[in-house]
């Protein structure tokens, strides 16, 4: 395969890749399962057929990953410096979930921040443990939903899979409280390329909170190159937050796969606030009745931030309901792209679906794409979408400042008030306080938000 | 306490107001009655500093300081309320947050200490009592999903809060029902005094049975016509305005 791909002449970005991996593989442990190999070169084999999407494919017709098909990245170091790890500090919500905690630095777990879990049934773990002692029990779940046509990055993510948290919550089993797991990437002088996998089962009749953490050092030029995947059995309820808190000069690609059983409810709500270019696909799908699905989400770009989002329903079973509302704010010279796509496929009837995308656009040279689209191929559906983008409304900024509300305090009030039926819905209080703080740093005229609503 | 000369005021490059004079004293509430289009709510915006109505000739005095130079939040602090004819909804904003900002922003201005928490709501609440306002509305998003008497109930409110020493009341009687009107202009007339100056800007005379006037303005084609004591509102009910238009040397 290797001959033929060579025999192709691949761009030298996709080759650069190639021989990356080889040098990724010969490091791997050799007596690691067939099935897991046979993942990893077919994930490479695709990413080569793929190569790097370009803004002529519709999918990426909005953002251009060049910056990223350009950068020469290294494999990231083993370790991280002191003042790298302090950034830890930043990420974990001043160690609020520390007792359910995985933290992975450059992809790596690293277990002297985690507390690992793993008693009757339940596993909260490091992916790369359980691939070296009991591959049987990530076979089943694992690149079963993020493999498809068309993905190059989560081919990547495939072919370089090493480490990740793997989550499995036994049938029945309630976890009150969140389970963390952070991304910390800490790449030193040269840029460097990481590539998280979160895998997470939750049996039959199950609940747990979950919270995907990445970030790395201001200013740090890395590549963060996730996958989560999350099955839902029958029954199930998953509250997901993905919170996005990048370097500034960071990439971050981010592909988020669920899979609904019967009667199942799966939350997502994605918090997108760093990187300098980044783009988040997420893809749910509805594999049994009466599910529900609640996707929120908000992206806060500044400078020339570039991000993207797309979501994906597919709703190919009858009587289940999606819940979508996804915001945007975006200022200096920021871009923001909304696609969010519904489908409703032939049979899925008695379908409830309402998807919402509004955006708010705070400078002249700000801009936000939005393409809101559903594709419904079922006669008894209840569907309806809207967009709206547009800037603070000038007569609600002159009639706060007509009370002796200063501007800058005003749009900043009103800011807030924009973002605040997101924020509301989070479910966690120190992740909704934690973003009401950051919103309150980022907005110019300080005030103090968090009693506003 | 204001004082407008000749005061001329254009909105998308038309003009409304051609040359208003006023002169509100201090403890005195001042009616401004004309019909739809001859500038009552132009001139009421203008004065509390709102964004694209440009003034293009004369002076306002308000304290006997510059008011036209001031930004909108500066003359909300030095005392100046304007009560808005459609109250703007701010979904994800509280009454009470968005007030006690304003009250706080207004009090720093002043000088004085902010109020915590406990003592802003200790003042809320007695304020709630003054204009009869469900206090279950204050803890609500400013104005959504409010009546448009609440709405108009909402402004007397914020007015007895931030405690201006100028109120300009643009058709706080429009939308309302008797029973509504009674109230808030029960209201208003507990928020009278020596101290503050008020501008009603209306429509119709019926507010005027409710907050008796001191002095009643008619406005017409952007100029003040005719000015009296408050049987001038009882004499406009009964002939209209047609009698007062095309004044000598209008235009």
């Amino acid at each position: 395969m290797t001959t033929a791909a060579q025999a192709k002449a691949f761009p030298a970005e996709v080759v650069r890749w190639r021989e990356e991996f080889e040098s990724f593989r010969a490091g791997l442990p050799r007596e690691e399962p067939e099935w897991l190999r046979a993942l990893r070169t077919t994930g490479m084999g695709r990413f080569e057929e793929l190569g790097f999407p370009t803004t002529r494919q519709e999918d990426w017709r909005h953002t251009s990953v060049a910056p990223i098909a350009r950068t020469e990245f290294q494999r990231p170091p083993a370790t991280a410096s002191v003042a790298d790890l302090a950034v830890l500090d930043t990420l974990d919500f001043g160690h609020a979930f520390a007792r359910r905690q995985l933290v992975f630095v450059n992809g790596r777990y690293a277990p002297e921040f985690s507390s690992a879990e793993t008693a009757d049934g339940l596993h909260i773990r490091s992916l790369r443990e359980v691939l070296e002692r009991e591959p049987q029990l990530v076979q089943p779940y694992l690149d079963r939903q993020a493999s498809g046509p068309g993905r190059p990055f989560a081919a990547l993510n495939s072919a370089f899979l090493d480490d990740g948290a793997f989550i499995s919550v036994p049938e029945g089993t309630v976890l009150a409280e969140p389970i963390h797991v952070v991304f910390l990437s800490a790449p030193g002088a040269q840029p460097t390329a990481s590539h998280p996998r979160v895998l997470v089962r939750a049996g039959r009749k199950s609940q747990a909170t979950i919270i995907e953490s990445y970030g790395g050092p201001a200013d740090a030029v890395y590549f963060t190159n996730a996958v989560s995947e999350i099955t839902l059995e029958d029954g199930a309820v998953v509250d997901h937050y993905r919170l996005q808190r990048e370097s500034a000069r960071a990439f971050h690609i981010g592909t988020l796969c669920a899979v609904q059983g019967r009667a199942t409810r799966f939350a997502s709500h994605a918090i997108s606030l760093g990187a300098s270019l980044s783009r988040l696909d997420i893809r749910q799908v509805f594999a049994g009745e009466g599910g529900e699905c609640v996707l929120n989400g908000l992206f806060l770009g500044g400078d020339r931030q570039h991000m993207d989002t797309h979501t994906w329903v597919d709703h190919a079973q009858p009587h289940c309901s999606t819940r979508e509302l996804y915001k945007g704010i975006v200022d200096d010279q920021a871009r923001g792209v909304f696609v969010g796509r519904i489908l409703v496929r032939p049979g899925a009837q008695k379908t409830d679906a309402i998807q919402t995308n509004k955006n708010l656009i705070l400078s002249r040279e700000a801009l936000v794409d939005s393409l809101p689209q559903l594709e419904i191929l079922a006669d008894d559906v209840k569907c309806k979408h809207g967009s709206t983008t547009g800037q603070l409304d000038p007569l609600a900024l002159f009639y706060l400042r007509s009370r002796g509300i200063g501007e800058g305090a005003a749009r900043a009030l009103l800011t807030y008030a924009f973002a605040s039926d997101v924020i509301q819905r989070i479910g966690v209080e120190e992740l909704r306080a934690g973003l009401t703080e950051h919103l309150q740093r980022w907005l110019p005229g300080s005030v103090d938000m968090e009693a506003a609503v | 306490m204001l004082e407008v000369k000749d005061l001329h005021a254009s909105v998308g490059g038309n003009t409304i107001l051609r040359g208003v004079n006023l002169s509100v004293p201090a403890g005195e509430v001042h009616a401004i009655m004309g019909p739809n289009g001859s500038g009552k709510s132009t001139l009421a915006h203008v004065l509390a500093g709102r964004p694209g109505y440009e003034v293009t000739k004369g002076v306002v005095r308000y304290k006997g300081r510059d008011l036209l130079a001031m930004s909108p939040e500066e003359r909300a602090r030095e005392g100046v309320f304007l009560a808005f004819q459609y109250p703007v909804e701010i979904s994800g904003v509280s009454n009470v947050y968005f007030l006690k900002a304003a009250a706080n922003a207004i009090r720093k201005h002043r000088g004085q200490p902010e109020l915590d928490a406990i003592d802003f709501l200790a003042l809320v609440k007695e304020k709630a009592r003054v204009v009869a306002i469900d206090e279950s509305l204050i803890k609500r998003p400013v104005n959504e999903g409010f009546s448009g008497g609440e709405k108009k109930r909402n402004e007397i409110f914020q007015m007895a809060v931030l405690d201006p020493a100028l109120a300009i009341l643009d058709e706080t009687d429009s939308g309302l029902d008797i029973d509504a009107l009674r109230i808030v202009a029960a209201g208003v007339n507990q928020l009278r005094s020596p101290e503050r100056a008020m501008v009603l800007v209306t429509h119709y005379q019926r507010l005027l049975d409710y907050i008796v006037p001191d002095v009643v303005h008619v406005l017409l084609d952007g100029r003040i016509v005719r000015s009296g004591g408050k049987d001038l509102a009882l004499e406009l009910e009964k002939k209209g305005y047609e009698w007062l238009e095309a004044p000598a040397g209008s235009r």
